[in-house]
C-alpha cells in the first residue's frame, strides 16, 4: 500500500505542476454546474416552476406525478446536465493517464522505477487511482455546486427531490467512478503500448465515443434513463472495468516497453 | 555474488548475449567493456531481473533471476545509462520516491545521508532539471544506494560527463569499493575500467576474455622495459639480445625496448651488461600498454 500512495504523490507532484492540466480537471465540471445554473435562472428559476401550462409530449415522459409542467421542463433540462456529471469522470482522466506510462519512457524514468521491487499491479494501481481520484472530486464538487445552486435557483420543492433521486446518486456517485476506472485502464494500456505521448492521447480519446452515444441518444429522446437502465449500466461498467484491469496487467509487458523503447 | 552459467539473451532473430559464464566475487570492482550494440546493457538487465533470459542460469546475491525477481530487485543497485530523474520535482523528493520504493527504513534519514555525501544538501529543494548532468548523475547514484545494496550495477557511469564530474565519480566508486560493495561497471572508458576493476570482462555478444588488466596487458604484449640512454646503437643491442631472457630488444630513437617476461629479476643484469658496453643510462621504465590497446586487439581478433 506504501508503495501505491508513493507512486500517487509522486504523479500528482508532476501532474499538477502543469497548470495547464490542472485547469484541464477544474474546468470542465465547473464549466458544467454553471452553464445549467444560468439556464435555469435565464429561464425564470422558482417562477418558471410554478408556471403549468401544456408540454408537449416528449417532455411529459420525464415529468413526476407532483411536479408542475415548468418543474418538469426544468427537470428535462437538469436532467440532461446529470448525465454529463456521470460521463465527465470518463474525460477528465485521459490526458493524465494517456501520459502516465509513456511520459515515463520518453523521460526514461520508466527503467528504474521498474527496477525497484514494485509489483506491475502495484505500478499500475497508483497510476490508476491518480488519475481516477481526481476526476472523481472534481465532478464530485462540480455536482454539488451545481445541485445546490439549481436548488437555490429553482426554489426546492418537487425538483430537490427529483435531483436527490437515487437514480442520480446512482448514476454519479456510483457509474462516474466506474467511468472513470474504464477510461483510465484503457488510457494506460494504451500509455503502455505506445511510444509517443500525442499518439497515446489521441487513441486514449477513443473511449469516449460509445459513451458519447449514451448522451446523445438521451437528448434525442432514444431512450430514457430510469434507475433499472443505469444499474445495467453499472453492472456491464463494473464487469468491463475487472476485465480493463486485467487486460491492462497483462499487457504491461516489462520487458517488451524496455526493449522496444528507443 | 554474481554467477551466470551459459546466460544467453535473443531477442527474436538476434542473438544479444551468447552462453556467457561469468563469476564476479564479492567485493570486487568488475568492468564489463565492449563496443556499442554487444549486449551489455541487455546483460546488466537480465541480471537486474529487468528482463529475463532466454536460456542459461543466473545467480544474483544468493537469488536466481526468473525465480526470485523481486528479492533481487530488493538487494541490488541500479545506475541506468540515463539518469531518468523526474526533473520537475526536487533532488529530495526523487530520492524520497525511491525510498520509499525501495521499502527504505528511515527514508529521510537515507536520503539526507547521501544527498550530503554527493554534496547536493544544500540543493535538495531544487528541481532535478535545474541540475546540471553532473549532478544529475550523482543524484542517480545516490537513488542507486538509497536502499544499500550489496551489488551496485552501474551503466556507463561517466558517460557525457565532464572530466571534473567524471573524478568526483570515479573518486565515489573508490568510495564505494572500499565499503567492500560489489560493483560491476559498464564502461566504454577503458582508462576508467584501467583506474577502478579488480577484473575485467571483454564482450562482444559472447565473453571473449576475463582477467586482470595487468594480466591481460602482459598476455596479449609481454612486458617490456624501456632503457633510455644518452645514446643508443645497435651494437648495444646486440650486446643484450645474446641473454637468455631476453625475448626481443629494439632501437627507437635514443632507446633500447626489452621485451621480458620477468623485469624485476632480469632488469639489473641488464643494466650491468649495458653499463659494461659502454652505455650510459638515463632512465629505466616499464613501457605500459594501455587497457586501449588490449581492448582493441581483442575486439579485432573476435
Amino acid at each position: 500500500m506504501k508503495k501505491i500512495k508513493t507512486i500517487i504523490r509522486k504523479e500528482w507532484a508532476e501532474v499538477f505542476k502543469k497548470r495547464m492540466v490542472l485547469f484541464s480537471v477544474i474546468f470542465l465540471p465547473l464549466f458544467l454546474s454553471i452553464l445549467p445554473l444560468i439556464i435555469l435562472y435565464s429561464m425564470g428559476g422558482s417562477t418558471a416552476a410554478a408556471s403549468d401550462t401544456e408540454l408537449p409530449a416528449q417532455y411529459q415522459q420525464f415529468c413526476k406525478a407532483s411536479m408542475t409542467a415548468g418543474q418538469c421542463m426544468q427537470y428535462y433540462i437538469v436532467s440532461e446536465f446529470l448525465i454529463m456529471f456521470m460521463m465527465i469522470p470518463l474525460f477528465i482522466p485521459v490526458n493524465i493517464a494517456a501520459y502516465s506510462i509513456v511520459g515515463e519512457k520518453t523521460t526514461r524514468s520508466l527503467e528504474p522505477l521498474l527496477a525497484t521491487p514494485i509489483t506491475t499491479g502495484e505500478l499500475l494501481a497508483g497510476k490508476d487511482l491518480a488519475s481516477v481520484i481526481p476526476a472523481i472530486i472534481a465532478t464530485w464538487v462540480g455536482f454539488g455546486i451545481f445541485a445546490a445552486g439549481s436548488l437555490i435557483i429553482t426554489g426546492g420543492g418537487a425538483l430537490a427531490a427529483a435531483l436527490l433521486d437515487p437514480m442520480w446518486l446512482l448514476a454519479i456517485f456510483v457509474a462516474g467512478p466506474l467511468m472513470a476506472v474504464l477510461s483510465v485502464n484503457f488510457s494506460i494500456m494504451v500509455s503502455s503500448r505506445v511510444n509517443d505521448p500525442r499518439v497515446a492521447e489521441q487513441l486514449s480519446a477513443v473511449i469516449i465515443l460509445p459513451l458519447l452515444a449514451v448522451f446523445f441518444g438521451s437528448i434525442a429522446g432514444l431512450f430514457i434513463l430510469n434507475s433499472t437502465l443505469i444499474l445495467v449500466i453499472c453492472l456491464i461498467l463494473a464487469l468491463v472495468d475487472a476485465l480493463m484491469i486485467y487486460l491492462a496487467v497483462r499487457l504491461f509487458q516489462r520487458e517488451t516497453i524496455l526493449t522496444r523503447w528507443k | 555474488m554474481i554467477k551466470t552459467d551459459n546466460l544467453s539473451k535473443k531477442f527474436n532473430t538476434t542473438l544479444a548475449v551468447d552462453n556467457l559464464n561469468l563469476e564476479v566475487e564479492e567485493g570486487e570492482v568488475f568492468g564489463f567493456l565492449g563496443p556499442n550494440g554487444a549486449g551489455k546493457t541487455t546483460t546488466v538487465r537480465m541480471l537486474t531481473s529487468l528482463i529475463g533470459p532466454t536460456s542459461g542460469t543466473a545467480i544474483v546475491n544468493g537469488f536466481r533471476v526468473g525465480q526470485q525477481d523481486t528479492e533481487i530487485r530488493r538487494s541490488v543497485g541500479i545506475l541506468t545509462e540515463t539518469p531518468g530523474m523526474y526533473d520537475n520535482l526536487s533532488a529530495e523528493f526523487n530520492l524520497e520516491i525511491y525510498a520509499n520504493l525501495y521499502e527504505v527504513q528511515d527514508p529521510a534519514g537515507q536520503v539526507e545521508k547521501y544527498l550530503r555525501m554527493l554534496g547536493l544538501w544544500e540543493r535538495r529543494k531544487d528541481e532535478a532539471g535545474t541540475f546540471s548532468k553532473g549532478m544529475k548523475q550523482k543524484l542517480a547514484i545516490a537513488r542507486a544506494l538509497l536502499h544499500e545494496p550489496r551489488i551496485l550495477f552501474l551503466d556507463e557511469p561517466t558517460a557525457a560527463l565532464d572530466p571534473e564530474a567524471s573524478h568526483l565519480v570515479h573518486d565515489f566508486i573508490s568510495e564505494l569499493r572500499k565499503e567492500g560493495r560489489t560493483i560491476f561497471l559498464c564502461t566504454h572508458n577503458l582508462d576508467e575500467a584501467d583506474r577502478l576493476c579488480d577484473r575485467v570482462g571483454v564482450f562482444k555478444t559472447h565473453l571473449l576474455v576475463v582477467d586482470t588488466p595487468e594480466n591481460l596487458r602482459s598476455q596479449l604484449f609481454g612486458r617490456k622495459v624501456v632503457f633510455h640512454l644518452a645514446s643508443s646503437n645497435e651494437i648495444l643491442a646486440a650486446s643484450i639480445r645474446y641473454l637468455p631472457f631476453v625475448r626481443e630488444a629494439k632501437v627507437v630513437e635514443n632507446k633500447l625496448v626489452v621485451n621480458l617476461d620477468d623485469p624485476e629479476m632480469h632488469n639489473p643484469e641488464i643494466v650491468r651488461v649495458l653499463v659494461g658496453a659502454g652505455a650510459d643510462i638515463q632512465f629505466v621504465g616499464e613501457l605500459r600498454h594501455s587497457l586501449e590497446d588490449v581492448y582493441l586487439q581483442l575486439v579485432k581478433n573476435a
